[in-house]
């Protein structure tokens, strides 16, 4: 798998995300847990298509800005009662680095 | 019984309990002359008094049904024909009988328990942790005598169950010590209602109201100024409130006038709350945000089981956006399962799924613990989570923030995006930005630098608001600083449009050109604004000042509100270190009015009015709080907090 460099780890804020514009795939948001657990989604809520990199990050969950929905950071999966998903790329760190997989 | 009724002619029923009733309410309708033995003093003696049981037995006559009360049944006599021919009493009376149905209560089946040798007694009895008289043994539920009561209730076996679950778990911290109820019943049509201590008796007072021909009679027990147990009979609909009063332990003597013709007469504060849940249609939308009807609400009660607000606020979304018709939603949740429903005391609800804490709690130990990290709460409070959820986390941020002003951190990431961002998020992600106009006041320079920047940035949409002030819509977010700093350049400030926070003070013209204003409405609002700068609150906070009782600045209506009058100022409500009192002790979410309605105006008035020292101390607080506030739009765009705007682009 080839892996393309995104940013350092200390650039995303803990609890918190960065927006990553990537040409071919659209808005990325990429999180990180309070553990230094990164995951990357598609910047886009499945109820209404708000932009999740802007919402309130708690465990491995982040909550949608828009309405309140809570999906998880490693399945893409709204939590029940709400159902939907959202596209999960595949991200790691390295020497302090963050990686997407292309 | 259904056959038999068809070919026989007297029935009898043994019991005036709820179940015996319904069964010769329906015998009568099959044509049957029916009587009602019942060894009690009245009917349904444990959920109605005296007065309600009898206006009961009264409609019930008047149906055509026939009751013998406190008469004790010796034995059935049997007839010729060997089937039952009468029933004979102890005093010796004898009436004839072709059917008897017995309906003496239930009794908790316990015999498992007794044959094992447990202590029983009417129940197997349990002490506080829910242990039977063998330690090892646990028992909750209908089974169970818990301080002499036995409950046949759902809502508190929940509170059972949870305290045996804490104490299976090795967290010994609960205790069961009883639960007040309330029993909502439909007797052949005929509502009734009644909670907690609803007979009375030493030490206690009462309101009634009786209407027997109107056949509505309402009883409130009260005790030290609260309330502590009521009876209803024909008019419910207030059931829920006044059972949240007596759950509450609210102090009711400012609304003991008009308590007992219920909660739209005693008003209610924004529309937290709406008598009419069980009189609406199923096609009623009461959820205007989400468009959620009754029908809908009622459905998910029942068919997913659901026993509390948030249960509904989760499956069905009702009162999940603006929170308005939550009220309305607990009514009809209310209204729905009955009396199996038990709101907690509005203190001790927990603040979110992450803790059992209320917020009353939380802010309690955050002052006296002198906590200052978020972190330091999870773990003093004992935390589910390892970093709260997106409820609790800007609570706690803002009890840290404001409790220890200058000394605890505020952290970013606990804070809603447009707290973060400095801009109200859209529906498409853009951002709205609202510069501040102190005071609804602005200069051709100003209109200019916005006419400017609207143009720079392509703005799609510009608005003027109900704040006296103009909004910008549809900006980008790595447009912010941009924008924010052409407007800075031009000396205009964030109007914190997205905060829980000071918004706006609306001004009328006033004495400054006004022909008929008292007081300078525009100064006075602009000196507000400019001293409550930045102030975060639980809330958004609103002002206005009006130059005179014309009031065009709707002053009445707003969090605090100024008139002005000849002879100086009128106030709506407020007062120097008002707003401090409600932002060191309003819940997070919880806005002047509901926060007033819950502590009550009295009580304001004795911290603000008629405690000068505590008002000055309040004040003092306040100054000290926001002494030093920066403009956000300035610092949001210093090196290391400019990143959050900017995305990283990664090339093709």
């Amino acid at each position: 798998m080839n892996w393309k460099l995104i940013c350092k780890l200390e650039e995303i804020p803990q609890l918190g995300s960065r927006v990553v514009h990537w040409p071919e795939r659209g808005k990325i948001a990429v999180f990180r847990t309070s553990d230094d657990e990164v995951f990357a989604l598609h910047d886009k809520c499945p109820h209404k298509g708000g932009p999740l990199s802007q919402g309130i990050v708690h465990g491995k969950r982040v909550t949608c800005p828009l309405h309140g929905w809570n999906i998880g950071l490693d399945d893409g999966q709204a939590v029940a009662p709400d159902v939907g998903g959202c596209k999960k790329f595949e991200v790691k760190v390295e020497n302090g680095l963050v990686l997407i997989a292309e | 019984m259904i056959e038999t009724a068809k070919v026989h002619k007297h029935a009898v029923v043994i019991g005036g309990g709820l179940l015996g009733l319904e069964a010769a309410n329906g015998l009568k309708l099959r044509g049957m002359d029916v009587t009602v033995v019942h060894l009690g003093p009245w009917l349904l003696e444990r959920q109605l008094d005296e007065v309600a049981g009898k206006m009961l037995q009264k409609s019930l006559e008047d149906k055509g049904l026939k009751f013998l009360l406190q008469k004790q049944t010796e034995m059935l006599v049997k007839g010729e024909s060997g089937r039952v021919a009468a029933v004979r009493f102890k005093d010796g009376m004898t009436i004839p009988a072709d059917l008897v149905v017995m309906a003496a209560g239930i009794r908790p089946n316990y015999a498992l328990a007794e044959k094992s040798g447990i202590y029983c007694n009417r129940g197997i009895v349990v002490n506080d942790t829910m242990q039977t008289y063998d330690p090892k043994v646990y028992a909750v539920g209908e089974c169970v005598t818990h301080r002499g009561i036995a409950y046949g209730l759902v809502a508190p076996l929940f509170e059972q169950a949870k305290v045996a679950a804490n104490h299976l778990a090795g967290y010994g911290i609960g205790r069961y010590t009883g639960s007040v109820t309330s029993t909502k019943l439909k007797v052949t049509g005929i509502d009734l209602f009644s909670a907690g201590d609803f007979m009375g008796g030493e030490g206690t007072e009462e309101i009634l109201l009786n209407d027997p021909y109107g056949g509505v009679y309402k009883k409130l027990v009260i005790k030290d100024n609260k309330l502590v147990g009521g009876v209803m009979y024909g008019d419910t609909a207030d059931g829920p409130w006044y059972f949240q009063l007596l759950k509450d332990g609210r102090d009711i003597h400012d609304i003991r006038d008009s308590l007992i013709f219920g909660q739209s007469l005693v008003g209610d504060v924004g529309h937290a709350g709406n008598s009419k849940a069980a009189a609406m249609a199923d096609s009623a939308e009461v959820c205007g945000c989400n468009g959620v009807t009754k029908g809908t609400i009622v459905k998910a009660i029942k068919e997913k089981g659901l026993f509390t607000l948030d249960e509904v606020k989760k499956h069905t979304k009702a009162a999940s956006s603006c929170g308005s018709c939550a009220g309305l939603v607990e009514q009809i949740l209310a209204s729905t399962i009955g009396g199996a429903y038990t709101p907690a005391a509005s203190d001790s609800k927990p603040m979110c799924g992450c803790t059992e804490h209320s917020h009353a709690k939380v802010r309690k130990l955050i002052n006296d613990e002198h906590l200052t990290s978020k972190e330091a709460v999870f773990a003093e409070l004992g935390w589910t989570t390892p970093n709260g959820c997106e409820k609790c986390r800007p609570a706690i941020n803002y009890y840290l923030i404001s409790t220890w002003p200058h000394e605890a951190k505020d952290d970013a990431q606990s804070r809603f995006i447009n707290e973060r961002a400095h801009a109200n998020i859209q529906k498409d992600g853009t951002y709205s930005v609202v510069p501040r106009m102190w005071g609804g006041l602005t200069t051709p320079a100003e209109l200019r630098a916005i006419a400017d920047a609207a143009e720079k940035y392509k703005v799609p949409t510009v608005k003027v608001t109900g704040g006296q002030r103009i909004d910008l819509l549809g900006i980008k977010k790595e447009d912010l600083p941009g924008i924010w700093a052409d407007l800075n350049a031009a000396g205009m400030v964030s109007g914190h449009a997205y905060g829980k926070s000071i918004r706006t003070v609306k001004t009328c013209v006033g004495a400054e050109h006004c022909r008929f204003g008292t007081q300078l409405a525009m100064d006075m609002g602009v000196k507000l604004e400019k001293m409550l700068f930045d102030m975060y609150a639980p809330h958004k906070v609103k002002l206005a000042v009006s130059g005179c009782p014309r009031n065009c600045a709707e002053a009445g209506i707003k969090d605090v509100g100024v008139i002005g009058v000849d002879s100086g100022y009128e106030l709506y409500v407020g007062g120097n270190g008002f707003l401090q009192l409600y932002r060191l002790e309003g819940w997070y979410l919880e806005r002047t009015c509901h926060w007033l309605e819950r502590v009550g105006l009295d009580y304001v008035k004795g911290k603000i009015v008629e405690d000068e020292d505590g008002r000055k101390a309040l004040y003092a607080a306040l100054r000290k709080a926001l002494k030093d506030a920066k403009d956000p739009w300035a610092t949001s765009r210093e090196a290391e907090a400019i990143k959050q705007f900017i995305p990283i682009k990664l090339e093709a």
